[in-house]
């Protein structure tokens, strides 16, 4: 397996990208794409299931009518039109606007008798507009709580940096999620805002990951001038390249299986709503915790006193050794890995001062 | 931050079983279900979530109102003869479900304001069932289709003046003149917000069209002494006799058809005292269909003998039946033309209060707006439950491949502590469903299929760690011990982090939600459990053997290609003895340089 000496290569700092010092140019990547997201999030809007607006959906299992027979005998018995779509599984969906439980009866009755499907197959909803509303305010509520908790949690475990970056992070993978669905048009149904809340947890305990080993690679980093922060940020990046990918790629097989069982055996559905949203925030959280999260928290460090010290002192080291080196600073040098230090056995640690 | 020197694997080992026995015995017990209790989209039936509105705009909704609406929806339900309906609290909305079946009736039955009526008392009976009363048999109008007209003379017409139709309390030997405390104590006083597995028995009111023979037997064999179940639930058919109990049980009747419906009530209210003489009263306005139907009613009523229990009817009392049972039973002082009549009597204030509002809106303390019906098809939720399982057992065992072809004999490992999270989470589901009731819906079951990867990434971080360990040079016992402390640390913080955006979903957000939320808790708290006790020590166990100590290529700790040293020489040589490989080498020489460059 190539990813097995990747990582061998990636661990030793023999193998290096460049995560945290190319620091602009993740910043760039993801205003530009925060940008379409909340663009299309304004513009286009969110197309909202009937969770949200109110209405009625009917399902019909195996129908003989056609789609547009449907329509009209829908909107003939709902006094209203009706919105009609063919799932993948072949079952046909029947949206009318809001109507209240008699008229949805004889919608039912109108759609049996057309479409060939006995009452009681046909799987209805109807839906008053306020419950939906009070569905994602509840989550909404729910998901302050949960951020402050987190942030607390963070603060204490790590620091308030590592809290601040992790948090912008998250609120990043979701404004990406919750824009891709403005940008296809996909229905935000309450699934999907289950599958929003998931991301949460996931990118956050994506990040916490990444973290831990910049903090173990971190510790005690101003006694010494091989590197600085973002140094050894980058480097616990790379350590953690191999399972970050891994991880993203074991997380999103389920979420793909749900995908295509959903798509394939069910058509639309609790699991595909889900999962479609799963598999954009995973993507975006594995992207996040890589990049923003990491190079934020380094520009968050780099600014303390100590670490500018620091940042001096490895500068001063390497401009009296390399005189190619010049004015990088802070950032990493393009060429990769050449001069990132390895983590070392601990004897082969410098002890000359 | 030490790794425990002397990791004992065994004993791990052992707690873990424990664990597992006690959970299974918990969730299998003898006589319990052995398949997870299934949701309504899983299962099949019917949804309706009810979103309480206050009487009056503007008026904020008490939990004690809610809580009372959710009792009289649970009567009516129960009333219908449902099995296992489950009628609970979500938020400030009220969620009933009924399994199995999808019904119209449902959604009419719970959404509505109580069904109530006015009915003519025919005969007043003690409460027993088939009691040695003399009762039954001379009834005058055995067969007769038309029975109220019984022209007695119209000798005991009233004594009172005042209002117009008087609550005489019927001579009764029920317990309070006022029946109508009942809609705010309702006898079940809301036990929980929760299921009812099992119904009470419900008051099986008698309907008949005909006061024949064997419809007065069915009515004999009544039983209200019961005030659970003369609670009442039941709607009536207005159009056909009925026989019921008054609600709480007490005393038992024989009405008429309806001649006057609930519908056509145009308001009624509570009177305080009139000049402080005498307690409160009802005041009631009929419609124009109703003032006419009132008018003849009391008119024939008026001129009847007042009622005794046990006489033979028909007598001068009328029957306020709300949902099929008996909520006040006021007699006539006088024939009322036109539609306004005061109800008096020995109310309270809040008796006339409670009275009032039963005749305006039938028994609920609120409006209740229907929020949402959703009714699903048992062959669709048997499609979701298999489409769901089919996906669950995908991911799985696509995660088990990866694993395996990348770690080799840790995936192993990993691969069965995959299946024992499975097994746990499909256990804790069982024990949840026969203990508290709670059920699996499809978003707990992706839920959990998305635990898979968070769970398999606990797997991902240790053996990544140790890797890193062999990498620095560690032999394969210190590094399991080493990455195992490093890792820990990870997957607890990791872990912690999923677990409180899990409880905070379950406590704060509603619907869909909170089911996936307890999967998800569910999942974090046993995939912490399988991490520490099953998957660790087996790998300490693992790491014992001769075969991994040699490193082959397929342990998946190849130190060779990992870019560590070998372990065979390492453990019988300790670090010292690193036969480096040429890339690391090559990357000390560049820190070499580095550290030269700065002399």
């Amino acid at each position: 397996m190539g990813l097995g000496s990747l990582g061998r290569r990636l661990y030793s700092g023999e193998a290096s990208i460049n995560f945290v010092g190319r620091r602009k140019m993740w910043y760039l990547i993801s205003a530009a794409i925060l940008l379409v997201a909340i663009a299309a999030l304004l513009i286009r809007g969110l197309n909202l299931g009937i969770e949200f607006r109110g209405g009625a959906e009917f399902r019909l299992p195996s129908p003989t009518c056609s789609v547009e027979q449907a329509r009209s005998t829908a909107s003939a018995a709902a006094g209203g039109e009706a919105i009609v779509t063919q799932t993948g599984a072949g079952d046909i969906r029947v949206q009318v606007p809001p109507i209240d439980t008699k008229t949805s009866t004889e919608v039912v009755k109108a759609l049996s008798a057309e479409c060939g499907v006995p009452a009681g197959d046909i799987q209805t909803q109807l839906v008053g507009p306020s419950w939906g509303g009070e569905i994602t305010k509840k989550a909404l509520v729910a998901l302050v709580v949960f951020l402050l908790l987190v942030a607390i949690f963070l603060a204490i475990y790590f620091e308030w940096r590592m809290a601040l970056a992790a948090l912008v992070a998250l609120i990043h993978d979701i404004v990406i999620t919750v824009g891709i669905y403005a940008l296809t048009g996909l229905e935000v149904t309450p699934a999907t805002v289950i599958g929003f809340l998931t991301i949460l947890g996931y990118s956050l305990y994506d990040t916490v990951v990444v973290f831990d080993k910049v903090k173990e690679n971190t510790r005690g980093i101003t006694g010494q001038s091989v590197m600085t922060y973002s140094e050894a940020a980058n480097l616990a990046v790379n350590q953690t390249l191999v399972r970050s990918i891994n991880t993203s790629i074991v997380a999103l097989l389920p979420v793909v299986a749900i995908i295509v069982v959903g798509a394939g055996l069910l058509g639309a559905g609790t699991l595909l709503d889900l999962a479609v949203a799963l598999l954009v925030g995973m993507l975006a959280g594995a992207y996040s915790s890589l990049t923003i999260a990491t190079v934020l928290l380094a520009q968050l460090k780099e600014s303390q006193p100590e670490m500018k010290a620091l940042a001096q002192r490895v500068r001063g080291r390497r401009a009296a050794g390399r005189t190619k080196e010049g004015e990088e600073g802070v950032a990493l040098p393009d060429s990769g890995g050449r001069v990132q230090p390895k983590k070392q056995v601990r004897s082969k640690r410098p002890k000359r001062g | 931050m030490a790794a425990p020197s002397n990791p004992r694997p065994w004993r791990s080992l052992v707690v873990l079983f424990v664990l597992l026995v006690g959970l299974a015995a918990w969730a299998f017990w003898p006589g319990h279900s052995l398949t997870p209790k299934l949701g309504l989209d899983l299962s099949g039936g019917t949804q309706v979530i009810l979103t309480p509105q206050p009487i009056t705009a503007g008026q904020p909704i008490t939990d004690v109102q809610i809580q009372q609406a959710q009792e009289i929806i649970r009567k009516r339900v129960n009333g219908l003869g449902v099995t296992e309906a489950e009628i609970s609290i979500v938020g400030s909305n009220i969620m009933v479900s009924v399994p199995g079946v999808t019904s119209d009736r449902l959604v009419e039955l719970v959404g509505r304001t109580a069904l109530l009526d006015f009915r003519a008392v025919q005969d007043e009976l003690p409460p027993q069932p088939a009691a040695p009363q003399p009762t039954p048999t001379p009834s005058p109008s055995a067969t007769a289709p038309s029975p109220t007209q019984t022209p007695i003379p119209t000798a005991s017409a009233t004594k009172s003046a005042s209002a117009s139709l008087n609550l005489a309390d019927t001579a009764s030997p029920s317990p309070s003149p006022s029946p109508t405390t009942s809609p705010t104590t309702s006898p079940t006083p809301a036990p929980s917000p929760s299921p009812s597995p099992t119904v009470k028995p419900v008051l099986e009111i008698v309907q008949s069209p005909n006061n024949d023979a064997a419809y007065q037997e069915k009515v004999l064999a009544l039983d209200c002494t019961n005030p659970e179940t003369a609670a009442g639930g039941s709607p009536d058919d207005p159009t056909l006799w009925l026989g019921t109990c008054l609600q709480g049980g007490g005393l038992k009747y024989n009405l008429q058809p309806a001649f006057i419906r609930g519908t056509n009530v145009a308001s009624a209210s509570a009177q305080p005292p009139q000049n402080g003489v005498g307690g409160w009263s009802v005041n009631l306005t009929f419609d124009s269909e109703g003032a006419k139907a009132l008018t003849e009613a009391s008119q024939k009523l008026v001129a009847l003998p007042e009622c005794q229990v046990g006489t033979p009817g028909p007598c001068n009392a009328f029957a306020i039946v709300l949902d099929g049972v008996v909520v006040s039973s006021p007699r006539f002082n006088q024939a009322i033309i036109g539609g306004n009549a005061s109800i008096t009597g020995d109310f309270t204030k809040q008796s006339a209060e409670d009275l009032a509002n039963v005749l305006n809106y039938g028994a609920l303390p609120v409006k209740l707006e229907i929020s949402e019906v959703t009714s699903v098809s048992p062959t669709l939720g048997a499609d979701q439950l298999r489409g769901g399982i089919i996906a669950g057992i995908i991911g799985l065992v696509l995660v088990m491949l990866y694993l395996l072809l990348y770690y080799r004999a840790l995936g192993l490992v990993a691969g069965a502590s995959l299946i024992l999270a499975g097994g746990m989470t499909y256990t804790a589901f069982v024990g949840m469903g026969n203990s508290t009731g709670l059920a699996l819906t499809l978003a707990a079951i992706a839920g959990a299929i998305v635990s898979i990867g968070i769970t398999a990434d606990s797997f991902i971080v240790y053996f990544e760690r140790i890797r890193d360990e062999i990498r620095d040079g560690k032999s394969l016992r210190q590094a399991t011990d080493a990455g195992w402390s490093r890792a820990r640390r990870t997957l607890l913080a990791a872990d912690f982090v999923s677990l409180l955006a899990a409880i905070v979903l379950f406590f704060l957000a509603i619907g869909g939600v909170q089911g996936f939320a307890f999967a998800l808790g569910l999942t974090t708290v046993i995939d912490v459990i399988v991490a520490f006790l099953f998957t660790r020590p087996l790998v300490v166990l693992f790491g014992r053997t001769s075969w991994m100590q040699r490193g082959s290529v397929l342990t998946g700790l190849d130190p060779r290609r990992l870019g560590g040293h070998s372990l065979v020489m390492s453990t019988t040589k300790g670090r010292k003895s690193v036969a480096a490989t040429k890339a690391q080498a090559s990357a000390e020489k560049n820190v070499d340089a580095n550290e030269e460059g700065e002399l």
